[in-house]
């Protein structure tokens, strides 16, 4: 088989312009695809729609229809088919539509994504990435908002990154297509229309990082994907009562960034996460299990879980009161006995 | 031979009567029971044969040392020889086969060696050979997931412009799964070169046919999807080779899939576990046995002079030693690495089983598991 592989960057960076996240992810999509003849785009409406979110728009104009495509409606054949491509040496990039739309492909993702490099003692390894935008506060039904993040974090063999900003959307996305793992790549809905100034390409910190995203010395909240601007948000509004509090967002939920977390807690000594999920047997819970392991000694006051109820995602009229705020962070940073 | 399949319309329901080319006696086939297909020659049938009765030998082998507890585990292929080997046979080095855990004597047609056929099921490692090499797949466990890799892999190749085909494996009781249902769309609708072959051996572990399905024949629903299908004597070679090939050869020319149902039946239990006593009568088995695909070749072959006693000595002689080296590699024990648990997980350094690695190292070093070999054995 021949492939034609030329340089990952255009020779030029543009200008830096407002970009929004799923303007970012058009752009590492079409880069990705134009540098590399074995990266194919499919799934369901993001040929000539342009995708439920836009993020494939004008790609098949460009491509041409053998580089992406329209499947048929079936999310474990979108899947079990990017298996038998990534095999054969193509580096599919699928897209799942809705994040509650993934869960047919749950025994692909599972079975034999995950496992076919372990299966086979590393001789088949599966170049893909597997995009599932996710979680809520953008007015959907049901279906259409759920985290199934610990799904697959808590699966072997898979590699979960969320990008909270366009720039990190870019470079993760480029950074997942030319890896030669599976990558499960989660959007956050909420955030596909986040404007930054960006001048692409650009390259972020590596995929597999936490990054401090506000630095303070009091406490560390812990947020990925939509919770990262939740974070931000509480930050600011507890400045204002004199209260230092640090962001973190981990990027990579598996893996698990433990030395740049753990750098944090030590230094503030106090340690929140946020996450839209359920918080029964949610990511957070192993967040706060690995943190309080490894750093019992450094802390002042147990770690916090702010999450969503232990409920099937709500209606929309509904989701409001179930997404984590930052009033509720700050309430919840009021529990701990501070003077202790 | 003719293999010329352009009569066929992909909105004709496959014949109630399976296609055969050779009957229960070893007789030539006329008339439109054959489908138009024409018997293969008579060094293709001997070649068929041979393979067969070596892979007969593998599988009685086989089930010998699971009984001696030498295997964990071990689905046996006996009354099946027809569809597998017929189907893969059919195909070039270059094509890809996705088998099945039912499927270790297509594995031997392909020339894997018996030491790396039957790692998985000793338990030694989940896969043990090369998938690149032999151009096969890891065995699949899950019932339909392969099917759906058959289809991207030849779509792969097929952008590539590769004249690559893929052939799998589906039982009966693989055709309810739902993955069994987008493989066949996709292949349908993308126009892939793949081929699908259901070996119908009448049960899913306990659970027969009728309780399955309504259809008629499993290659009625070809007809849904919009590709041909083929309803086959899965117990005549001759049969299953040249509806395979045909498809094979019209998949590669861009033809888009088939499907391929071979009706046949399964000798032993599904695994050595199983007990077929509970849901299948001794009267039904011999009636199978008396359907037995190397009989019906042998007796044709034999009375078309084409099979002498001295080359049934020699296929003999070769399937006794393929077994002598079953015998001995099966009952050597492997050297398994547990440090090698971590090595194949991602393929770049994570440091958490980094970490896990040196702790299990550290616990061997301690002679924490001196005298162990694996739980299982």
């Amino acid at each position: 088989m021949t492939a034609t592989v030329t340089s990952n960057a255009p020779a030029e960076a543009s200008a830096p312009t407002q970009l929004t996240m799923a303007g970012a992810l058009n752009a590492a999509l079409r880069d990705a695809m134009a540098a590399d003849d074995r990266v194919v785009v499919y799934g369901e409406d993001v040929g000539p729609l342009g995708g439920v979110f836009r993020v494939t728009e004008g790609l098949q104009a460009e491509f041409g229809d053998e580089r992406i495509w329209d499947s048929p409606l079936a999310e474990s054949g979108i899947v079990g088919t990017a298996v038998g491509m990534a095999m054969y040496g193509m580096r599919p990039v699928v897209e799942m539509q809705f994040d509650a739309f993934s869960y047919p492909a749950f025994e692909q993702m599972v079975s034999h994504v995950a496992k076919m490099r372990n299966r086979t003692k590393g001789r088949v390894t599966l170049p893909m990435v597997v995009r599932i935008p996710c979680a809520g506060a953008i007015g959907g039904v049901e279906h259409h908002s759920d985290s199934s993040e610990s799904y697959w974090a808590s699966t072997p063999g898979l590699t979960v990154v969320m990008p909270s900003n366009p720039a990190d959307a870019y470079s993760m996305l480029r950074e997942a297509i030319e890896s030669d793992d599976p990558v499960v790549f989660m959007e956050p809905k909420s955030r596909y229309w986040s404007k930054a100034p960006l001048a692409l390409p650009v390259t972020t910190a590596p995929m597999d990082r936490a990054e401090v995203v506000r630095e303070g010395t009091d406490v560390t909240l812990i947020g990925y994907g939509p919770t990262v601007r939740t974070a931000l948000e509480a930050a600011d509004a507890a400045a204002d009562e004199g209260l230092s509090i640090e962001v973190v967002d981990l990027r990579s939920l598996s893996p698990f960034d433990d030395a740049t977390v753990g750098a944090s807690v030590r230094k503030t000594s106090r340690a929140a996460v946020i996450h839209e999920a359920a918080q029964f047997g949610g990511y957070g819970a192993e967040v706060a299990a690995r943190v309080t392991e490894r750093n019992f000694h450094h802390l002042a006051a147990p770690v916090l879980r702010i999450a969503g109820f232990d409920i099937p995602f709500p209606s929309p009229k509904l989701e409001e009161y179930h997404l984590p705020t930052p009033d509720r962070v700050l309430a919840a940073l009021d529990t701990w006995e501070w003077d202790a | 031979m003719s293999l010329n399949v352009e009569h066929v319309s992909t909105r004709t329901l496959p014949s109630e009567k399976p296609l055969r080319l050779l009957d229960n006696a070893g007789h030539a086939v006329t008339g439109a029971a054959t489908g138009g297909f024409g018997l293969p020659d008579t060094e293709t049938l001997l070649g068929l044969y041979r393979k067969m009765v070596v892979a007969r030998r593998f599988d009685v082998q086989v089930t010998a040392l699971t009984k001696q507890g030498r295997l964990a585990t071990y689905p046996s292929a006996y009354g099946q020889e027809a569809c597998e080997i017929g189907s893969v046979a059919a195909l070039t080095a270059a094509d890809w086969l996705f088998p099945t855990y039912r499927d270790t004597i297509a594995l031997l047609t392909r020339g894997i060696e018996p030491a790396d056929i039957l790692q998985s099921f000793r338990g030694d490692w989940h896969n043990g050979y090369d998938q690149h090499a032999h151009r096969t797949a890891a065995q699949a466990t899950p019932l339909a997931t392969q099917a759906l890799h058959a289809v991207g892999l030849s779509h792969a190749a097929r952008l590539r412009r590769d004249p690559i085909v893929a052939l799998t494996f589906l039982g009966d009781g693989a055709t309810s799964e739902g993955d069994t249902h987008e493989a066949f769309n996709f292949a349908a609708v993308w126009q892939t070169p793949t081929v699908f072959v259901v070996q119908n051996n009448q049960f899913a572990i306990s659970v027969p046919l009728e309780r399955q399905t309504r259809a008629a024949t499993l290659a009625d629903k070809a007809v849904g999807y919009g590709m041909p299908g083929y309803h086959v004597d899965g117990n005549d070679i001759a049969a299953m080779y040249a509806v395979t090939r045909a498809a094979v050869d019209r998949a590669r020319e861009g033809g888009g899939p088939t499907l391929i149902e071979g009706v046949t039946y399964r000798i032993e239990a599904h695994t050595n576990s199983d007990d077929p006593t509970r849901y299948r009568t001794a009267r039904d088995v011999e009636h199978w046995k008396r359907r037995d695909p190397i009989e019906r070749l042998e007796k044709y072959l034999v009375s078309e002079g084409a099979l002498t006693e001295a080359m049934r000595t020699e296929i003999a002689d070769a399937a006794e030693a393929l077994a002598a080296r079953t015998r001995e590699v099966m009952t050597t024990e492997a050297e398994l690495d547990p440090l090698e648990l971590f090595d194949h997980v991602y393929g770049r350094e994570r440091s958490a089983l980094v970490e896990q690695r040196s702790a299990l190292e550290a616990e061997l070093a301690a002679g924490a598991f001196a005298g162990h070999q694996g739980a299982a054995r």
